[in-house]
């Protein structure tokens, strides 16, 4: 009889716990959002989006490094997410079971959650140390090579979703495979394929670290891909660890924007996902 | 008509080893972005390595007026600072992946769910201000002056809290790493545990055990590589998280006893460091703090990769 307490009473306290863990994981991200909002609402107003950043202790907005990221991060995706889908392709396609297809599998599993100031590192060793010094192009590319693994995955889990017969039917006309993928299964997979850029980009777009040594940050206007180029992450960083008062608002507003862009993003890629699951389900 | 398909046939040949060139391209490609990022890490690092030697990861001394860099001090703050956050994040994770598949009702399974990936994806650098801005002072003002006072009188602990309360320091930096990689663990432990069979659950209900034992006996036995191979993942975010902890630590390349102290990571000596480097040792030095990392952290996300695939295999072939 006291045994059974005993159990019982560790049944209530542990799953009292697991409760509270849930509680605490929930509190910390109202918490983030909660301080996200309260400064970054305070901070928002229509100078930030038709002003430069300003010289410690000015006024300003966030223009440039707006500008800036937006270029840095749709060149990203237009250059690694060709890469990431085209490879996808090939492990869905042609190489499936091979000992290459595995080894890629595995090495972009690992390029998935590989640190991101190492893929700084890397850039600036073969593209800033060569061209001399920092720029768009080499933040770009930084990101390209961080969007490619997000791309490669998604495509190949989207293109393994489409029936085989449709393939098979497409083959039984004479197509060849190329004519399959890019008439057929590329048709099929498209919103599934869509939502891997789409979490490509919200990965990408917050991203600070790979940027730090390759675009650097840029207090003026600049659309020279050659050159420093101001972006929203590598500001925000500045800025926040600044003694300045307007520099840390314009940090927060600028946290604020990067943060509902990411999250809008992500429930959007979810969105698509939810609803492909469901009407795959449907006409099951 | 039989020459146009002829050479209708033939050009579609060429389109398709075009094609297939360019996916198998870009698939080898993925080979070599790793292996590019091997290489040159290396070679970056290549001056100060034989430069040091073995002494490079021995050493504490960080003097860039002297050209003397030792790696040890990033080495210990990344270890302790990835400790602590794994000590917090693991349980709390493993607290809520229980939550999410046993107990949650199902309307809320999904929205908490979401919830929890959502947090993954909002950026480090968020974390980091939030954590510079919100959870220092609170742990200044609130947390550390509590833990100074009653750590005093107990041997090992007094070490451990000791000095005045900064706010920011190795502490904090393993607080926030905590949040930051908590999700990841989490997602990863719920996937794991939906795929222990109901069959197996409901034996364990069968013979009487209550939710707890059939967790603990059941669940997690089934689970075991999977929640190593979660954890391990979870681990090689927190190694090399740069600005969540970038903002938090204090960047003092200093090995200090208590974890009230600013120390410094790999990864923020880097985010903080390079681009003032001057001098080719001192950058050299940095970037084989970056090799360091590299290595460090590919080997925990591979042994992670191979557990998790182990764990699929197994399932995928249990079904």
């Amino acid at each position: 009889m006291k045994r059974r307490s005993l159990r019982r009473w560790n049944n209530v306290l542990f799953l009292g716990l697991s409760v509270l863990a849930t509680a605490v994981g929930l509190a910390c991200l109202a918490a983030i959002l909660w301080t996200l909002l309260s400064h970054g609402v305070a901070a928002l107003s229509w100078r930030l989006f038709t002003q430069m950043t300003p010289p410690p202790g000015g006024q300003g907005g966030l223009l440039n490094a707006l500008y800036g990221s937006a270029v840095m991060t749709l060149l990203g995706i237009l250059i690694g997410s060709p890469i990431g889908v085209l490879a996808g392709t090939y492990l869905a396609e042609y190489g499936r079971d091979s000992r290459l297809s595995t080894a890629i599998r595995f090495i972009n599993d690992v390029l998935l959650s590989a640190p991101s100031i190492i893929v700084g590192l890397f850039v600036y060793a073969i593209l800033v140390v060569r061209m001399g010094h920092f720029s768009a192009l080499a933040g770009a590319l930084a990101l390209a090579v961080l969007a490619i693994p997000v791309t490669l995955r998604t495509t190949e889990d989207m293109l393994n979703l489409v029936p085989a017969g449709m393939k098979d039917s497409s083959a039984a006309l004479g197509a060849y495979p190329w004519r399959t993928t890019v008439s057929v299964l590329y048709p099929a997979a498209r919103s599934g394929i869509v939502t891997g850029l789409l979490l490509a980009v919200a990965r990408i777009s917050g991203e600070t670290a790979p940027l730090l040594f390759t675009a650097l940050n840029n207090q003026f206007w600049s659309t020279d891909l050659s050159a420093p180029m101001a972006n929203l992450p590598v500001v925000i960083f500045q800025f926040a660890l600044s003694p300045y008062k307007d520099w840390q608002s314009l940090a927060w507003a600028g946290a604020l924007i990067v943060t509902v862009a990411i999250l809008v993003l992500s429930i959007a890629a979810r969105s698509i996902l939810a609803l492909l699951q469901r009407s795959r389900g449907a006409a099951r | 008509m039989a020459i146009i398909d002829a050479r209708h046939a033939a050009r579609q040949l060429v389109y398709e080893r075009v094609f297939r060139g360019a996916t198998l391209a870009a698939a080898v490609l993925v080979l070599l972005i790793l292996g590019g990022v091997a290489l040159s890490l290396v070679k970056g690092a290549w001056p100060a390595v034989s430069h040091f030697g073995p002494k490079f990861v021995t050493t504490e001394a960080w003097n860039p007026v002297t050209d003397e860099y030792g790696a040890l001090g990033p080495i210990y703050g990344t270890l302790v600072t990835s400790t602590i956050a794994m000590l917090i994040a693991v349980p709390t994770a493993f607290g809520i992946a229980l939550f999410l598949t046993q107990l949650c009702p199902a309307v809320l399974k999904r929205p908490i769910g979401v919830a929890v990936e959502l947090l993954a994806a909002v950026p480090s650098i968020i974390f980091g201000i939030w954590g510079l801005f919100v959870l220092a002072p609170i742990l200044q003002r609130h947390v550390q002056p509590w833990l100074i006072a009653h750590a005093a009188p107990i041997p090992v602990l007094h070490a451990l809290f000791k000095g005045p309360p900064y706010g920011i320091g190795v502490l904090t930096a393993g607080l926030v790493l905590a949040i930051m990689v908590l999700p990841f663990i989490a997602a990863t432990m719920r996937d794991v545990f939906e795929t222990v069979p109901a069959m197996l659950k409901e034996s364990g209900y069968g013979l009487g055990a209550t939710t707890w034992e059939v967790m603990w006996h059941v669940v997690v036995p089934h689970s075991r590589v999977g929640i190593v191979g979660g954890v391990m993942l979870g681990l090689g975010r927190a190694l090399g998280e740069t600005m969540a902890v970038t903002f938090v630590i204090g960047n003092a390349h200093r090995i200090s006893a208590s974890l009230l102290a600013p120390g410094t990571t790999i990864s923020s000596a880097i985010a903080n460091e390079f681009t003032e480097a001057v001098g080719d040792l001192y950058t050299s030095s940095l970037i084989a703090l970056g090799l360091l990392l590299f290595l460090i952290t590919f080997t925990v996300i591979a042994l992670a990769q191979l557990m998790l695939r182990r764990l699929s295999r197994s399932a995928g072939a249990a079904t």
